[in-house]
C-alpha cells in the first residue's frame, strides 16, 4: 500500500461524511430554493426567483438575528474574560480543575431543559416577583429580546470560557513579571501584554459563539415566546407550519450566504488586530 | 400486596374489626392492615374470568407504541393500564397545530404508530396518501352506532373508514376575571381591544393558522374558515397590530395562565375545563361572533411501524370505561353515548363541555382548505416573524 492510498483511505471516511452530510444536502437546498410550494406543501422543481423576491418578509427575523447574535457574543466575551483570566492566571493550580470542570458541568444537562428553568426564572413568580419585593413593580423579562439575551449568554457561556483559557493559560507569565519590572502599571501591562496576546482565543470564542448563535432557535422559542424571532425559527416555521420548502430554502440559503459574508469581514478585522490567520483554531 | 410473611393475630384483627364497626377507620384502611384485602385479591386471580381482560386479541403486539398528540390530552394512568396489559410502552409526542404534524409526515419517517387529526385535515391526509384505512375488525370497541354523527362523520372518506373519533370540542378564549373587575369578556372583539389596552402584555394567541386566523377573521365578523385575500389582509392587519401587546404565541398556555403571567388566551374548551376546575377566576368564553368547534380523531399513518399495536392502543382507548377517565382527564366531551353514560352528572350538565345550543350554532368546523391554502400559511408564519 502506498503512502498515497493508505493517506486517502484514512480520509474516507470524513470525506464521505462531508460528501453526504454537508454538499448533498446543501445542494438540494439550492435546488429547492428555485422551486415553487406544492400545493399542499413541500416544493415542485422549477426555476424562479420569486422566493428570493419574497426575502424582505422576513427582515425583521434577519434583524434580530444580526442584532442579538453580536451583542451576545460581545456580552459572552465580557463576562467570560475575567473568569478565563482568573482560571488561567490568578487560581491557586490545586483548584484549577476543580473549577474548570465546574464550567463544564451545565453541559450534563440538555440545553433545552435548562433553557425551561429559565422560563420559570424569568417568568411573574420567578425574578420579577423578587423585584416586585424590593419596590421595582409589573417588571416583564420573560418573551423579551432581554430574556432571549439571557438565554443565549448563559447557553453559550462555557464556549466562549474555553478558548480565552486555553490562549490565557499559555501565556508566558514571565512576560507579565518583565512588564513589571520595567515599571508598567497593572492596567498597561493587561493592555500590551495580556489582551494582544489572548486575541487568538478571543478570536475562537467568539467566532465559534457567533456562528452557532446565527442557527440558534431553541433559546428564541423557549424564552422569546415565539415573539423574538430569530431565521432559525423562521426555517422550522416555513418547513414545520406553512410548508413551504422552497421559499424556506432561499431564506436558508440566504442565511448562510450571510454568515459566510459577516465571518470574512470579521476574519480580516481580527487579522488587522493582530491575529495571524492561523492562530484562529477554527479557520 | 404480594408479600404475605405479616400476619395478624387474632386479638389484633378483632380489635381492627370493632375499629371499623365503630365507623373509626375506613373500609381500606380495615381491609389492608388485616390482610383481608390481599387476600381478596389473591383468590381473585386464581378465578380466570376475574381478571381484567386484555384490551385486544391475545398475540405480541411488541413493546412500544408511538402516539402523537396535543398537550394536556391523556389520562397518563390509562398508558400505564395499557402498558400492564399488552406489555407495549406508550411513547408520546406533543404537537401544537395540525400543520405541525402534516409537515412531519409529509417529510416522512415520522416513526408514529397512532395520531391525533383533527376532523378538517382528514381529507387531506388521505389525498395524499398519508393515512392508513382503518380495519374496523380490529376495533372492537369501536361502536360506531353509538356515536353522534357530527362528530364522527369526518372519519370516513368516500365511505373508507380511516379515523376513529376521540373527542370534540370548542375553541374559545378563557379570562382571569380577576383582572378585569371580576368580569369576563363575550366575543372576539372585546378580545382583541382589551389586548391593546388594559390586558397589554398579557394576552396568548395560539401558535396555529386555524385558529389564530380564524378568530382575527371573527374579529371582522367573516367566516372563520375565510380564504378571501381581502379578509385575510383585515385579519394580519389586526394580527401585526396586536402583535407588540401579546404576551406571547402559543399553543401551550396553560403553565402561563396557571403562573399568571397570562390573563387572556385562545383556548381549546378541555384546556378552558381544566383551567376552570383548578382555578374558578379563570372563565371559559365561547365569542358571541361564532368561532371554531371541532373533533378530534385517533388514524394511523401509513407505514405506521407497529402497526398491531397502534389497533391495540386505539381500541384500547376507545373501551368506554378506559374513554369515560379520559375525559375526566382532559375535559373534551366524548361523541359516544356509551362512554357519556359512564360520566358523573355534574360533567354531563357542565356548560364548558356542553355549551347551550344558542351558543354552539354559529360555530365552524374548520375547513380542508384552510390547511392547504398557501396565503393562509404564509400570512401565519409573516405574522410570527414581525
Amino acid at each position: 500500500m502506498t503512502q498515497r492510498t493508505r493517506n486517502l483511505l484514512l480520509l474516507a471516511p470524513a470525506g464521505t461524511w462531508f460528501l453526504v452530510m454537508l454538499i448533498v444536502p446543501l445542494s438540494v437546498v439550492l435546488i429547492f430554493s428555485f422551486g415553487e410550494r406544492a400545493p399542499a406543501g413541500g416544493v415542485v422543481p422549477a426555476f424562479t426567483f420569486e422566493q428570493y423576491a419574497n426575502l424582505p418578509a422576513r427582515w425583521a427575523a434577519f434583524r434580530n438575528t444580526l442584532f442579538l447574535a453580536p451583542v451576545g457574543t460581545i456580552a459572552a466575551l465580557l463576562i467570560a474574560y475575567p473568569l478565563a483570566y482568573y482560571l488561567a492566571v490568578k487560581v491557586d493550580p490545586k483548584w484549577k480543575m476543580l473549577l474548570l470542570v465546574l464550567v463544564i458541568v451545565p453541559f450534563w444537562t440538555s440545553i433545552l431543559i435548562r433553557s425551561y428553568a429559565w422560563i420559570f426564572l424569568l417568568g411573574g413568580r420567578g425574578i420579577p416577583a423578587l423585584l416586585g419585593w424590593i419596590g421595582f413593580e409589573d417588571i416583564r423579562l420573560i418573551n423579551t429580546p432581554f430574556s432571549v439575551l439571557v438565554g443565549i449568554i448563559y447557553g453559550y457561556l462555557p464556549l466562549m470560557v474555553f478558548p480565552l483559557f486555553v490562549s490565557l493559560d499559555r501565556l508566558d507569565k514571565r512576560l507579565l513579571e518583565a512588564s513589571s519590572d520595567l515599571g508598567a502599571k497593572p492596567w498597561r501591562t493587561f493592555a500590551q501584554i495580556t489582551l494582544p496576546l489572548s486575541v487568538p482565543g478571543i478570536a475562537t470564542g467568539c467566532m465559534l459563539v457567533f456562528i452557532l448563535l446565527m442557527g440558534e432557535f431553541l433559546i428564541p422559542a423557549l424564552l422569546g415566546g415565539g415573539k423574538v424571532f430569530f431565521v432559525g425559527n423562521a426555517l422550522v416555521d416555513l418547513f414545520l407550519q406553512s410548508r413551504n420548502w422552497a421559499y424556506g430554502s432561499a431564506v436558508a440559503v440566504t442565511l448562510v450566504v450571510v454568515m459566510l459574508i459577516t465571518v470574512t469581514i470579521y476574519m480580516r478585522l481580527i487579522s488587522r488586530l493582530g491575529a495571524h490567520r492561523e492562530d484562529v483554531s477554527l479557520m | 400486596m404480594t408479600k404475605f410473611n405479616d400476619y395478624i393475630s387474632k386479638q389484633k384483627f378483632m380489635e381492627e374489626l370493632y375499629r371499623y364497626k365503630r365507623g373509626s377507620v375506613t373500609r381500606r384502611h380495615f381491609l389492608n392492615v388485616t390482610g383481608l384485602g390481599a387476600a381478596t385479591a389473591v383468590l381473585g386471580a386464581a378465578v380466570p374470568g376475574l381478571l381484567p381482560r386484555p384490551a385486544f386479541a391475545a398475540g405480541d403486539i411488541g413493546d412500544r407504541v408511538i402516539l402523537a398528540t396535543w398537550p394536556n390530552y391523556h389520562e397518563p394512568a390509562n398508558f400505564e393500564a395499557f402498558t400492564e396489559a399488552t406489555g407495549a410502552h406508550v411513547q408520546v409526542n406533543v404537537f401544537g397545530s395540525n400543520e405541525e404534524m402534516l409537515a412531519k409526515l409529509q417529510a416522512g419517517g415520522s416513526g408514529w404508530d397512532v395520531y391525533v387529526p383533527t376532523n378538517y385535515t382528514i381529507t387531506t391526509y388521505v389525498s395524499e396518501g398519508l393515512i392508513e384505512p382503518l380495519d374496523a375488525s380490529k376495533l372492537p370497541n369501536y361502536d360506531a352506532s353509538a356515536f353522534d354523527a357530527r362528530y364522527a362523520e369526518a372519519g370516513s372518506v368516500d365511505g373508507q373508514l380511516y379515523a376513529v373519533p376521540k373527542d370534540w370540542g370548542t375553541t374559545g378564549l378563557a379570562i382571569n376575571t380577576a383582572h378585569n373587575g371580576g368580569k369576563a369578556i363575550t366575543s372576539w372583539k372585546e378580545f382583541f381591544d382589551i389586548t391593546r389596552d388594559s390586558f397589554s402584555g398579557r394576552t396568548m394567541v395560539h401558535d396555529y393558522q386555524l385558529t389564530t386566523i380564524g378568530n382575527a377573521l371573527k374579529y371582522f365578523g367573516y367566516s372563520f374558515n375565510s380564504v378571501d385575500e381581502a379578509e385575510l389582509a383585515d385579519a394580519e392587519k389586526l394580527l401585526i397590530d396586536v402583535k407588540p401587546h401579546l404576551f406571547a404565541i402559543s399553543s401551550d398556555y396553560q403553565p402561563s395562565m396557571r403562573s399568571g403571567d397570562a390573563w387572556l388566551t385562545m383556548c381549546w374548551s378541555g384546556d378552558g375545563k381544566q383551567l376552570n376546575t383548578d382555578m374558578p377566576e379563570i372563565a371559559y368564553v365561547l365569542g358571541a361572533e361564532g368561532g371554531e368547534i371541532w373533533s378530534d380523531y385517533y388514524a394511523i399513518p401509513k407505514g405506521a411501524p407497529h402497526m398491531d399495536a397502534a389497533y391495540a392502543l386505539i381500541n384500547f382507548l376507545l373501551d368506554p370505561a378506559v374513554n369515560a377517565k379520559e375525559v375526566l382527564a382532559h375535559g373534551y366531551p366524548t361523541a359516544d353515548a356509551n362512554t357519556f353514560a359512564l360520566l358523573p352528572e355534574s360533567l354531563r350538565n357542565d356548560p364548558i363541555l356542553f355549551p347551550a345550543q344558542e351558543l354552539l350554532s354559529p360555530l365552524e368546523f374548520g375547513a380542508a382548505q384552510t390547511l392547504t391554502d398557501p396565503n393562509r400559511a404564509e400570512l401565519m408564519a409573516r405574522f410570527k416573524s414581525a
